[in-house]
């Protein structure tokens, strides 16, 4: 491998050359770009089940995909497969095969209510739940119904729609998944087992019994009444996330790869740090230490050291602790400069998409290079005197950036972060 | 897992199966002249059998109980196998160790309220305003913890918190193929030098009837059967569901010979894929997953996950016999563990661990298998998923 196609550690350039990207915003990145950039929230009143007396009442649902059904497996596989196929696209692969694997941040998916109350119906005998349900399914094959709630079945169809190789990958790190599958496919091209990976990550959990579980662990927004302010990254008066969904799609490659095919870069994927915490399960550690080891290990593997990168894409969920803990841990390592760097959270505006999160803010990211337009952190009209940076408060700014640290932490204690870069050629 | 800069050594094994815990008792109780019966409950899930988990002491692996309280027992099951092979494999107490060490899970999705859900579905036969019931009942009903217990990714999470493995965390899913792709990025890491020492496994809790009704749905699931696995074929075949963790500690061998650390075996290479089970399409792909795998390798003897669904399973028989002979020694642990899904791989893989180890080679567990002849150096394992994707590895003794 020449030189020019080597990184300051002698490992292979890796580079994206198509993009894909799903959210409440739209379908696609011009429309996505342009309502980010514009400051417009997707996030609105619930439309698909009634959410009388919910705490909660909003989220930052897509509703505009023609899914086989309205449930999370069809709805985050009916994303995937657009924001692969136009990242595909995009890239210059066509639906006849990819010469690499997929990594895909899978979204929790199982049988639903709507299946449950199907399968009993089925079945005019006997006392209702699971046994009439096992009686239902004995009746008769549902073969349908069994491939949506197999965890690893949307990565299956999206290999077998785009000729992905070898055995497709579902993974889950919870909200830090769609970094996950970045990561991964940065692995995998390092090790020299591949030149391209595909890297998806989809959700579209936004049901019923969903929005209640994350708000019995009161991790959502109860501001119900102006649903496009509700999500506040970095406010005073934030107080919870908004549950939301989306996805996005990357094709990445090495830059020998690319270039021997004369496919377009659209930037490159410089570093990623991980490091897992011990502290609690939905709680980062008081003194940081995880997140601020994953974000230093993420500048290192870039080359960057302990440098100010020229913008930070926040995780920026919003919820009290999430946004302060970020805060700390981005000033233990970049110090006072932290304060001139430009943040922002497009959570302010997409909501949090959970699984597809890290892999959404990537392609923002890399848009935010590609355009010289950083997106706001909108609904920024109490700043929070605790934490003191530059958010980029409710307007776009035109600013040059080459390089992007996007954090993505979740539950379970998983903490990773993107360090990115734009075009090199 | 292309190219070796590193030999990859299997130093630790943790194992909770119908037969009870721990890698030796596993071996003591499967390796004797005779395969053990199966200890099955054919009657609680009637029609269909599982292997139930066996009694557990928690606190011997989760000594907080409000950690315990955390959990069910697919995540429970996990955590406490995790713990088994970092004891096994004398690291459990060595924090910098432990702090540095790579945690790769294979997960499903967790547990339901199975209650809560039946008497949901008993109001429902009186309501037409279904969402609203589910508006009424759910946010009382559910317990907020459970959906810590639901999530894929809190088996890891448990770990980390409980034996404070903190290098990285990756969890894996898609049913058997989580524990293929667990194990295959655990040691195509540490084989290329991104890892030094990792701790892999996967568990499974077959006593839940939302699990066997997700299998059930597309008919993988054995009816009113007691037959081991191979013969259970001739009536159609079909999974029989076994509760069951595997976890192993997998290290470079550098770094597990500076620690002087024990070494059960080495993984040398491992292959995965998935496409159509067309009886000519799964016979060319499983046929080059043997090539890639075995090569010019002489192969002992074989321990095979198989799930026990038709058609996989019988031509995963009639591939192993036209490419190692009538002769070769395959043992299907499903027919005495059950079929442990994402656990399933990492299973097969601590089996092959444990017969090279003490070089010697199980019984037949079942009729249709051949005694071994010889001390077994070289064992392949494969994982053929019920429903889709298939996974091999080689075994080999250091």
């Amino acid at each position: 491998m020449s030189k020019q196609y080597q990184d300051h550690l002698g490992r292979p350039i890796i580079v994206v050359t198509g993009m894909g990207v799903v959210t409440s915003l739209g379908r696609g990145k011009d429309d996505n770009w342009a309502a980010l950039t514009s400051g417009t929230s997707g996030i609105r009143k619930i439309s698909r089940f009634p959410t009388d007396g919910l705490n909660t009442e909003i989220a930052g649902t897509v509703d505009f995909m023609n899914a086989e059904e309205v449930s999370a497996p069809a709805i985050s596989y009916a994303m995937a497969d657009a924001t692969t196929e136009e990242a595909m696209s995009q890239a210059g692969f066509g639906r006849d095969g990819f010469p690499g694997p997929l990594y895909f941040a899978a979204p929790p998916v199982e049988l639903e209510w709507q299946h449950r109350f199907a399968l009993m119906e089925e079945q005019t005998q006997g006392e209702p739940g699971y046994d009439r349900l096992h009686r239902s399914a004995r009746a008769d094959k549902h073969e349908n119904m069994h491939s949506l709630i197999q965890l690893g079945t949307i990565a299956y169809r999206i290999a077998d729609n785009y000729g992905t190789k070898g055995l497709p990958i579902s993974l889950s790190t919870a909200c830090a998944s769609g970094a996950t599958a970045i990561q991964q496919g940065i692995e995998a091209i390092r090790r020299g087992d591949t030149q391209a990976a595909l890297c998806v990550a989809s959700d579209g959990s936004v049901t019923c019994e969903g929005l209640i579980r994350f708000s019995l662990l009161s991790a959502l927004t109860t501001q119900n009444e102006k649903p496009e302010k509700a999500s506040k990254p970095f406010s005073k008066d934030r107080d919870g996330f908004v549950m939301s969904e989306g996805s996005a799609a990357l094709v990445l490659e090495t830059l020998e790869h690319a270039k021997n095919r004369g496919a377009r870069i659209l930037g490159t994927v410089m570093g990623v740090g991980e490091k897992a915490d011990k502290f609690h399960r939905t709680r980062s550690s008081p003194d940081g230490v995880p997140v601020i080891t994953a974000m230093r290990e993420g500048l290192a593997d870039a080359g960057l050291e302990d440098k100010p990168v020229d913008y930070i894409n926040a995780h920026g969920t919003s919820t009290p602790e999430n946004d302060r803990m970020e805060y700390n841990s981005l000033k233990a390592i970049f110090g006072d400069a932290i304060e001139s760097i430009p943040i922002s959270s497009n959570k302010s505006m997409i909501g949090h998409t959970l699984t597809a999160g890290g892999a959404v803010e990537a392609v923002f990211s890399f848009l935010t290079m590609q355009t010289g337009t950083i997106p706001p952190t909108i609904n920024y009209d109490n700043p929070d005197p605790d934490i003191p940076l530059d958010v980029v408060p409710n307007v776009k700014r035109d600013a040059q950036v080459n390089t992007v640290l996007s954090n993505s932490f979740g539950f379970g204690g998983q903490n990773a972060c993107l360090v990115l870069g734009a075009d090199v050629a | 897992m292309n190219k070796q800069a590193s030999e990859v050594w299997i130093t630790g094994v943790g194992l909770v199966s119908c037969f009870g815990e721990g890698a030796e008792h596993h071996w003591n109780v499967l390796s004797g002249d005779k395969a053990p019966a199966p200890i099955r409950d054919c009657e609680r899930f009637a029609p269909y059998c599982v292997h139930p988990l066996p009694e557990i002491d928690w606190s011997a692996q989760i000594p907080r109980r409000g950690d315990q309280r955390q959990m069910e027992n697919w995540q429970r099951l996990g955590t406490y196998t995790a713990g088994l092979a970092l004891d096994d494999a004398g690291v459990k107490e060595d924090e910098d160790l432990i702090s540095t060490m790579d945690l790769v899970v294979a997960a499903g999705g967790g547990e339901r309220d199975i209650e809560t859900d039946n008497s949901i579905m008993n109001d429902a036969t009186s309501r037409n305003d279904r969402d609203h019931l589910l508006l009424e009942r759910l946010p009382n009903d559910l317990r907020p913890t459970l959906f810590l217990a639901q999530l894929s990714n809190l088996l890891a999470g448990n770990i980390s918190i409980v034996h404070k493995v903190t290098g990285s965390s990756r969890t894996y899913m898609g049913e058997e193929n989580a524990g293929i792709t667990a194990i295959e990025n655990a040691a195509a890491r540490i084989a290329a030098g991104q890892s030094t020492h990792a701790l892999v496994g996967g568990s499974y809790n077959a006593e839940r009837p939302d699990l066997l009704l997700s299998m059930e749905l597309n008919h993988l699931l054995a009816r009113d059967s007691n037959a081991p696995v191979w013969a259970r074929q001739e009536a159609g075949g079909g999974v029989i569901c076994g509760t069951a963790g595997a976890f192993l500690v997998l290290e470079a061998a550098d770094f597990a010979r500076a620690r002087g650390a024990k070494c059960y075996a080495k993984i040398a290479s491992i292959k995965s894929d998935l496409g159509s089970r067309e009886e000519a399409a799964t016979h060319t792909r499983i046929a080059a997953m043997f090539d890639e795998t075995v090569g010019e390798r002489t192969i002992d003897a074989v321990i095979s996950g198989a799930a026990g669904s038709a058609p996989i399973t019988a031509l995963e028989l009639a591939a192993l016999r036209e490419r190692f002979g009538a002769d070769m020694p395959i043992r299907a642990f499903t027919s005495l563990t059950g079929h442990p899904l994402e656990a399933n791989f990492p299973l097969g893989v601590a089996l092959a661990a444990l017969a090279l180890k003490n070089h010697h080679f199980y019984p037949p567990f079942e009729q249709a298998e051949t005694a071994a002849d010889r001390q077994p150096a070289s064992i392949l394992v494969t994982a053929f998923g019920s429903w889709k994707g298939e996974g091999v590895a080689v075994v080999e003794a250091v």
